[in-house]
């Protein structure tokens, strides 16, 4: 061995001690952190996936003491599908609004006897369903609303029309509706209707709902409501079933 | 001599692991840090606040302030075309693989044709297979001088052969600030213009195409709200056609019937700009 290689084979252990040194304490303080994200995002995907699931299992509990009453569900008209008419429905209707809103949109969702005459699409599904303090409620349906809709104008709104006089005739409570796509707020519904706002809903009491989608009655025909909806988690409160 | 090439090797190979250890270590923190900013409250991932890429800015009230736009003369010069969908987004699609994003393309060639014998000048938001996003295609008609917006659709649904005029819903009333009006709300100060323009468009329209409505209708459209200018969708029935050339023989007729509604317009438009009704 040569004298001048033990001074650089000293020098060389030294700086690979170093390196070691500050891997080891980069994995200290990294590791910790990245486990604790790790952990919170699959807590939180997984309290989403439990509750879609548990959204889908549980059906909307029809109580047989809820008194029956005729709900107006709208769907295309017979006549004309270019604009949609009511059809009177027996359905036991629980007086909560949150359960009503459930009911009447679950039998919206199922169709009409006459399949051609439904708006929405037979595959969608409603996720969840809240009512905030002042009146907005927030649907939450699955992807296939937006994804098999048929696209254009003019079936895009008679969509968001049918719920929002559906709602408007069965559940006063309500104001507003938003829409959601799998627990997202989306641009628009399928490349046309906005979806980025609410909906009115009773914001005309009195009005005619005959003809909506033609009618120029911007309160009564799923006018957008802006500025987009906006929550603060921490001051309003959320009432869910 | 080779010891000392080894030991400077060594001793490169040793300065470069730290510091690329400390370059890392970096990017972590900042990889770690980005998520930590936006991730939201447990619960709120049902509800995540509305935002669009566009909030906060603001659309030039009439487009007056345009930049090279002041000297253009007054009154209705410009005739923004938007043939709706493209790129990876066909639109409707019908049977035979009809596709609307293709279907618009043609039509707005010939309504490009119409408006220009008119006397107007236009100006598309896409003349190939691309998809400029719905705040590119308002921000073409937001920099134009005394120009009106016309989307064009094909449905999946209604009567073959029919064609509906649409305008923006009612949206709340904005104050312009210093000649400027919210983007999000640009369509709003332009409604009464629009449904004048809607309903003179789907008149002539209703000429051509029997079934068709009398007068404009409302819908929540997107692509419209931002638009700081007259605008009008106008979707013709239908995809669903047994044969391509039921389309093809449309657009003719349509291209005549909007280049007359909007050479009616133009008065009304020079109207409201010297009544000072325009923002």
């Amino acid at each position: 061995m040569e004298p001048a290689a033990e001074p650089a084979r000293g020098r060389w252990k030294f700086w690979l001690t170093t390196l070691l040194v500050f891997a080891v304490i980069g994995a200290a303080i990294f590791a910790p952190i990245l486990r604790k994200r790790m952990t919170r995002a699959a807590r939180l995907q997984q309290q989403s996936e439990e509750q879609a699931r548990r959204e889908l299992i549980q059906p909307v509990p029809i109580n047989p003491s809820d008194p029956r009453v005729k709900a107006q569900l709208f769907w295309l008209s017979d006549a004309d599908s270019s604009i949609l008419a009511p059809v009177a429905v027996e359905l036991p209707l629980s007086s909560d609004p949150v359960l009503r809103s459930k009911q009447v949109l679950n039998t919206l969702l199922a169709g009409p006897v006459d399949v051609g005459l439904r708006t929405l699409p037979p595959d969608a599904v409603l996720l969840a369903f809240y009512v905030l303090s002042d009146g907005t409620a927030i649907a939450d349906f699955s992807e296939a609303l937006a994804t098999s809709i048929p696209s254009g104008i003019q079936s895009e709104q008679l969509a968001v029309d049918s719920m929002t006089h559906t709602l408007e005739a069965n559940v006063p409570q309500l104001k507003r509706l938003k829409i959601l796509i799998h627990g997202q707020e989306v641009e628009t519904l399928g490349g046309h209707v906005d979806l980025t706002g609410t909906f009115a809903v009773n914001a005309g009491a009195g009005q005619s709902l005959a003809n909506p989608a033609t009618t120029p009655a911007p309160a009564k025909t799923g006018a957008l409501v802006v500025p987009p909806l906006t929550v603060t988690f921490g001051t309003v409160k959320l009432t869910q079933r | 001599m080779l010891l000392d090439v080894g030991n400077s090797r060594l001793r490169f190979f040793a300065i470069g692991g730290i510091g690329l250890l400390v370059v890392g270590a970096a990017v972590m923190a900042f990889a770690l840090e980005t998520p930590s900013q936006t991730q939201q409250a447990p619960g709120a991932s049902t509800l995540p606040p509305a935002s669009t890429a566009t909030a906060g800015q603001t659309a030039p009230a009439g487009a007056g302030s345009a930049p090279g736009s002041q000297t253009a003369p007054s009154g209705l010069n410009i005739v923004v075309l938007d043939p709706a969908h493209g790129g990876t987004d066909p639109g409707a699609r019908g049977t035979g693989g009809i596709q609307e994003s293709e279907i618009t393309l043609e039509f707005a060639a010939q309504v490009r044709r119409g408006l220009e014998q008119q006397g107007l000048q236009v100006v598309e938001t896409r003349q190939g297979n691309d998809n400029p996003s719905f705040d590119d295609r308002s921000a073409i008609a937001n920099a134009q001088r005394g120009a009106v917006f016309i989307s064009l659709h094909i449905a999946s649904t209604g009567i073959p052969g029919t064609v509906r005029v649409y305008v923006n819903s009612d949206l709340p009333p904005v104050k312009t600030t210093n000649g400027f009006i919210p983007w999000d709300l640009a369509q709003a100060p332009f409604l009464g213009l629009s449904r004048k323009l809607g309903d003179l468009v789907q008149g002539m329209l209703t000429q051509q195409f029997k079934g068709s409505p009398d007068t404009a209708q409302t819908a929540t459209i997107r692509q419209l709200r931002t638009t700081a200018a007259p605008a009008i969708a106008v979707e013709v029935s239908s995809v669903v056609v047994n044969n391509r050339a039921d389309l093809d023989h449309m657009a003719p007729a349509v291209a005549d019937a909007i280049a007359r509604g909007v050479a009616a317009f133009k008065p009304l438009y020079a109207m409201a700009t010297t009544s000072g009704a325009l923002p």
